[in-house]
Protein backbone atom coordinates (compact mmCIF):
# COMPACT_ATOMS: atom_id res chain seq x y z
CA UNK A 1 0.00 0.00 0.00
CA UNK A 2 1.10 3.54 -0.70
CA UNK A 3 1.68 5.70 2.38
CA UNK A 4 1.79 9.03 0.55
CA UNK A 5 -1.19 11.33 0.03
CA UNK A 6 -3.13 10.06 -2.99
CA UNK A 7 -3.16 12.28 -6.03
CA UNK A 8 -6.18 13.09 -8.19
CA UNK A 9 -5.67 14.00 -11.83
CA UNK A 10 -8.31 16.36 -13.23
CA UNK A 11 -8.90 16.51 -16.99
CA UNK A 12 -11.04 19.47 -18.08
CA UNK A 13 -12.95 18.39 -21.17
CA UNK A 14 -13.55 21.95 -22.34
CA UNK A 15 -9.90 22.56 -23.18
CA UNK A 16 -8.04 19.36 -22.28
CA UNK A 17 -6.19 21.00 -19.40
CA UNK A 18 -4.74 18.46 -16.97
CA UNK A 19 -4.10 19.39 -13.34
CA UNK A 20 -3.14 17.44 -10.25
CA UNK A 21 -4.11 17.88 -6.61
CA UNK A 22 -3.86 15.82 -3.42
CA UNK A 23 -7.09 14.20 -2.26
CA UNK A 24 -8.86 16.00 0.56
CA UNK A 25 -9.31 14.37 3.97
CA UNK A 26 -13.00 13.88 3.17
CA UNK A 27 -12.20 12.18 -0.13
CA UNK A 28 -9.70 9.88 1.58
CA UNK A 29 -12.28 9.00 4.24
CA UNK A 30 -14.85 8.13 1.56
CA UNK A 31 -12.31 5.95 -0.26
CA UNK A 32 -11.47 4.10 2.93
CA UNK A 33 -15.12 3.53 3.75
CA UNK A 34 -15.77 2.28 0.21
CA UNK A 35 -12.81 -0.08 0.40
CA UNK A 36 -14.02 -1.51 3.71
CA UNK A 37 -17.54 -1.99 2.33
CA UNK A 38 -16.19 -3.64 -0.82
CA UNK A 39 -14.03 -6.01 1.22
CA UNK A 40 -16.99 -6.96 3.40
CA UNK A 41 -19.20 -7.55 0.34
CA UNK A 42 -16.49 -9.66 -1.29
CA UNK A 43 -16.07 -11.74 1.87
CA UNK A 44 -19.84 -12.28 1.96
CA UNK A 45 -19.87 -13.42 -1.69
CA UNK A 46 -16.91 -15.74 -1.09
CA UNK A 47 -18.62 -17.28 1.95
CA UNK A 48 -21.84 -17.80 -0.03
CA UNK A 49 -19.90 -19.47 -2.86
CA UNK A 50 -18.10 -21.74 -0.42
CA UNK A 51 -21.35 -22.72 1.29
CA UNK A 52 -22.94 -23.44 -2.09
CA UNK A 53 -19.99 -25.61 -3.15
CA UNK A 54 -20.07 -27.50 0.14
CA UNK A 55 -23.80 -28.13 -0.18
CA UNK A 56 -23.31 -29.39 -3.73
CA UNK A 57 -20.53 -31.75 -2.67
CA UNK A 58 -22.68 -33.05 0.17
CA UNK A 59 -25.60 -33.64 -2.20
CA UNK A 60 -23.38 -35.57 -4.63
CA UNK A 61 -22.04 -37.74 -1.80
CA UNK A 62 -25.56 -38.55 -0.61
CA UNK A 63 -26.73 -39.42 -4.11
CA UNK A 64 -23.71 -41.68 -4.60
CA UNK A 65 -24.56 -43.38 -1.31
CA UNK A 66 -28.00 -44.12 -2.80
CA UNK A 67 -26.32 -45.91 -5.71
CA UNK A 68 -26.03 -43.22 -8.38
CA UNK A 69 -22.73 -42.91 -10.20
CA UNK A 70 -20.80 -39.65 -9.90
CA UNK A 71 -21.76 -38.78 -13.49
CA UNK A 72 -25.44 -39.43 -12.79
CA UNK A 73 -25.35 -37.33 -9.65
CA UNK A 74 -23.60 -34.52 -11.51
CA UNK A 75 -26.15 -34.69 -14.35
CA UNK A 76 -29.00 -34.54 -11.84
CA UNK A 77 -27.52 -31.50 -10.13
CA UNK A 78 -26.47 -29.79 -13.33
CA UNK A 79 -22.81 -29.61 -12.32
CA UNK B 1 -26.10 13.61 -38.07
CA UNK B 2 -23.11 11.69 -39.28
CA UNK B 3 -21.86 8.89 -37.08
CA UNK B 4 -18.58 9.93 -35.51
CA UNK B 5 -16.24 8.95 -32.72
CA UNK B 6 -14.21 11.91 -31.50
CA UNK B 7 -11.64 12.17 -28.76
CA UNK B 8 -12.92 14.56 -26.09
CA UNK B 9 -9.94 14.46 -23.73
CA UNK B 10 -7.07 12.21 -22.66
CA UNK B 11 -4.29 11.90 -20.13
CA UNK B 12 -1.29 9.65 -19.57
CA UNK B 13 0.05 9.55 -16.03
CA UNK B 14 3.58 10.79 -15.52
CA UNK B 15 3.48 9.58 -11.91
CA UNK B 16 1.15 7.47 -9.79
CA UNK B 17 -2.38 8.73 -9.13
CA UNK B 18 -5.32 7.33 -7.21
CA UNK B 19 -8.01 8.68 -9.48
CA UNK B 20 -8.60 10.48 -12.76
CA UNK B 21 -11.56 12.78 -13.25
CA UNK B 22 -12.91 13.99 -16.56
CA UNK B 23 -14.82 17.18 -15.79
CA UNK B 24 -17.07 19.50 -17.85
CA UNK B 25 -18.06 16.72 -20.25
CA UNK B 26 -20.05 18.44 -23.01
CA UNK B 27 -23.78 17.79 -22.81
CA UNK B 28 -24.40 18.25 -26.51
CA UNK B 29 -22.78 17.11 -29.73
CA UNK B 30 -22.62 13.45 -28.73
CA UNK B 31 -25.09 10.70 -27.92
CA UNK B 32 -22.81 8.22 -26.13
CA UNK B 33 -19.51 8.17 -24.25
CA UNK B 34 -16.70 5.68 -24.60
CA UNK B 35 -13.90 5.49 -22.06
CA UNK B 36 -10.81 3.53 -23.03
CA UNK B 37 -8.05 3.01 -20.51
CA UNK B 38 -4.74 1.24 -20.25
CA UNK B 39 -3.94 0.76 -16.57
CA UNK B 40 -1.61 -0.95 -14.17
CA UNK B 41 -2.22 -0.97 -10.43
CA UNK B 42 0.46 -0.88 -7.72
CA UNK B 43 -1.59 -3.46 -5.79
CA UNK B 44 0.24 -6.79 -5.37
CA UNK B 45 -0.67 -10.10 -6.95
CA UNK B 46 -2.07 -11.05 -10.34
CA UNK B 47 -5.37 -9.67 -11.58
CA UNK B 48 -5.92 -7.65 -8.43
CA UNK B 49 -6.28 -4.20 -9.97
CA UNK B 50 -9.53 -2.39 -9.31
CA UNK B 51 -11.06 0.17 -11.66
CA UNK B 52 -14.05 1.91 -10.11
CA UNK B 53 -16.10 4.31 -12.24
CA UNK B 54 -18.46 6.94 -10.80
CA UNK B 55 -20.42 9.78 -12.37
CA UNK B 56 -21.08 13.36 -11.25
CA UNK B 57 -19.27 12.67 -7.95
CA UNK B 58 -22.21 10.48 -6.92
CA UNK B 59 -21.52 7.55 -4.59
CA UNK B 60 -24.93 5.88 -4.71
CA UNK B 61 -27.31 4.11 -7.06
CA UNK B 62 -24.89 1.74 -8.79
CA UNK B 63 -25.56 -1.92 -9.49
CA UNK B 64 -23.92 -4.41 -11.82
CA UNK B 65 -23.51 -7.98 -12.96
CA UNK B 66 -20.23 -9.48 -14.05
CA UNK B 67 -18.89 -12.58 -15.70
CA UNK B 68 -15.22 -13.36 -15.25
CA UNK B 69 -12.96 -15.91 -16.91
CA UNK B 70 -9.51 -17.05 -15.84
CA UNK B 71 -8.79 -19.33 -18.78
CA UNK B 72 -9.68 -22.41 -16.77
CA UNK B 73 -12.81 -21.37 -14.89
CA UNK B 74 -15.64 -18.89 -15.16
CA UNK B 75 -17.64 -17.18 -12.47
CA UNK B 76 -20.32 -14.56 -12.22
CA UNK B 77 -21.53 -12.18 -9.58
CA UNK B 78 -23.91 -9.32 -9.02
CA UNK B 79 -23.99 -6.39 -6.67
CA UNK B 80 -26.55 -3.71 -5.85
CA UNK B 81 -26.58 -0.48 -3.86
CA UNK B 82 -22.94 0.15 -4.65
CA UNK B 83 -20.96 3.39 -4.39
CA UNK B 84 -19.48 2.91 -7.88
CA UNK B 85 -19.21 0.55 -10.82
CA UNK B 86 -16.38 -1.91 -10.37
CA UNK B 87 -15.46 -2.47 -14.03
CA UNK B 88 -12.53 -4.77 -13.24
CA UNK B 89 -13.56 -6.81 -10.17
CA UNK B 90 -10.06 -8.19 -9.56
CA UNK B 91 -9.23 -8.58 -13.23
CA UNK B 92 -7.02 -5.60 -14.05
CA UNK B 93 -3.27 -5.89 -14.30
CA UNK B 94 -1.49 -5.44 -10.97
CA UNK B 95 2.03 -5.37 -9.61
CA UNK B 96 2.53 -9.14 -9.59
CA UNK B 97 2.25 -9.34 -13.35
CA UNK B 98 4.99 -9.01 -15.96
CA UNK B 99 6.68 -5.61 -15.75
CA UNK B 100 5.29 -2.92 -18.00
CA UNK B 101 2.14 -4.83 -18.87
CA UNK B 102 -1.19 -3.01 -18.66
CA UNK B 103 -4.90 -3.86 -18.67
CA UNK B 104 -7.19 -2.73 -21.45
CA UNK B 105 -10.63 -1.51 -20.43
CA UNK B 106 -13.54 -0.15 -22.42
CA UNK B 107 -16.58 1.44 -20.79
CA UNK B 108 -19.55 2.36 -22.99
CA UNK B 109 -22.28 4.73 -21.78
CA UNK B 110 -25.19 5.19 -24.19
CA UNK B 111 -27.49 8.20 -23.88
CA UNK B 112 -25.23 9.75 -21.23
CA UNK B 113 -26.93 13.14 -21.42
CA UNK B 114 -30.49 11.79 -21.40
CA UNK B 115 -33.02 12.06 -18.58
CA UNK B 116 -33.32 8.34 -17.88
CA UNK B 117 -31.26 5.99 -15.71
CA UNK B 118 -27.85 5.28 -17.22
CA UNK B 119 -26.91 1.82 -18.46
CA UNK B 120 -23.23 1.04 -18.72
CA UNK B 121 -21.31 -1.88 -20.21
CA UNK B 122 -17.64 -2.65 -19.98
CA UNK B 123 -14.92 -5.16 -20.68
CA UNK B 124 -11.56 -5.45 -18.98
CA UNK B 125 -8.75 -7.70 -20.12
CA UNK B 126 -5.59 -8.11 -18.06
CA UNK B 127 -2.25 -8.44 -19.79
CA UNK B 128 0.36 -10.79 -18.39
CA UNK B 129 3.12 -12.57 -20.27
CA UNK B 130 2.46 -15.68 -18.22
CA UNK B 131 -0.35 -18.18 -17.94
CA UNK B 132 -2.47 -16.37 -15.36
CA UNK B 133 -4.62 -13.47 -16.56
CA UNK B 134 -8.30 -12.59 -16.55
CA UNK B 135 -11.13 -11.14 -18.59
CA UNK B 136 -14.27 -9.55 -17.22
CA UNK B 137 -17.48 -8.29 -18.80
CA UNK B 138 -19.85 -6.11 -16.83
CA UNK B 139 -23.39 -4.87 -17.34
CA UNK B 140 -24.12 -1.99 -15.00
CA UNK B 141 -26.68 0.61 -14.09
CA UNK B 142 -26.49 4.03 -12.48
CA UNK B 143 -30.02 4.67 -11.21
CA UNK B 144 -29.92 8.41 -11.74
CA UNK B 145 -31.63 10.53 -14.37
CA UNK B 146 -29.05 13.33 -14.39
CA UNK B 147 -26.99 14.03 -17.48
CA UNK B 148 -23.44 12.84 -16.95
CA UNK B 149 -21.11 15.82 -16.79
CA UNK B 150 -18.14 14.28 -15.02
CA UNK B 151 -16.64 10.83 -14.83
CA UNK B 152 -14.13 9.53 -12.31
CA UNK B 153 -11.93 6.45 -12.64
CA UNK B 154 -10.39 5.34 -9.35
CA UNK B 155 -8.32 2.61 -7.77
CA UNK B 156 -9.41 1.49 -4.33
CA UNK B 157 -8.21 3.19 -1.15
CA UNK B 158 -4.51 2.67 -0.55
CA UNK B 159 -3.67 1.89 -4.16
CA UNK B 160 -2.80 3.81 -7.30
CA UNK B 161 -2.62 3.61 -11.04
CA UNK B 162 1.07 3.68 -11.94
CA UNK B 163 2.94 5.98 -14.29
CA UNK B 164 2.21 5.18 -17.92
CA UNK B 165 -1.46 4.39 -17.29
CA UNK B 166 -3.56 6.26 -19.84
CA UNK B 167 -7.20 7.30 -20.14
CA UNK B 168 -9.10 8.41 -23.24
CA UNK B 169 -12.67 9.73 -23.29
CA UNK B 170 -14.45 9.64 -26.65
CA UNK B 171 -17.77 11.10 -27.68
CA UNK B 172 -19.93 9.10 -30.07
CA UNK B 173 -22.59 10.74 -32.19
CA UNK B 174 -24.99 8.64 -34.23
Amino acid sequence: MSDTTPIAVIVDCTDGTVTERPLTADEIAVREADAAAAAAAQAERDAAEEAKAAAKASAVAKLEALGLTADEAAALLGV
Amino acid sequence: MATTCKLIAKTTLGSSASNIEFTSIPGTGYTDLLLISSTRSDRGGVGNGKIIVTFNASTSGYSYRTIRGSGSAASSSSASSQSGLDVSAFTATSAGQTSNTFSSTEVYIPNYAGSTNKSVSSTTVGENNATEAYILAMAGLWADTSAISSLKVAEESGYNFVSGSSFFLFGISK
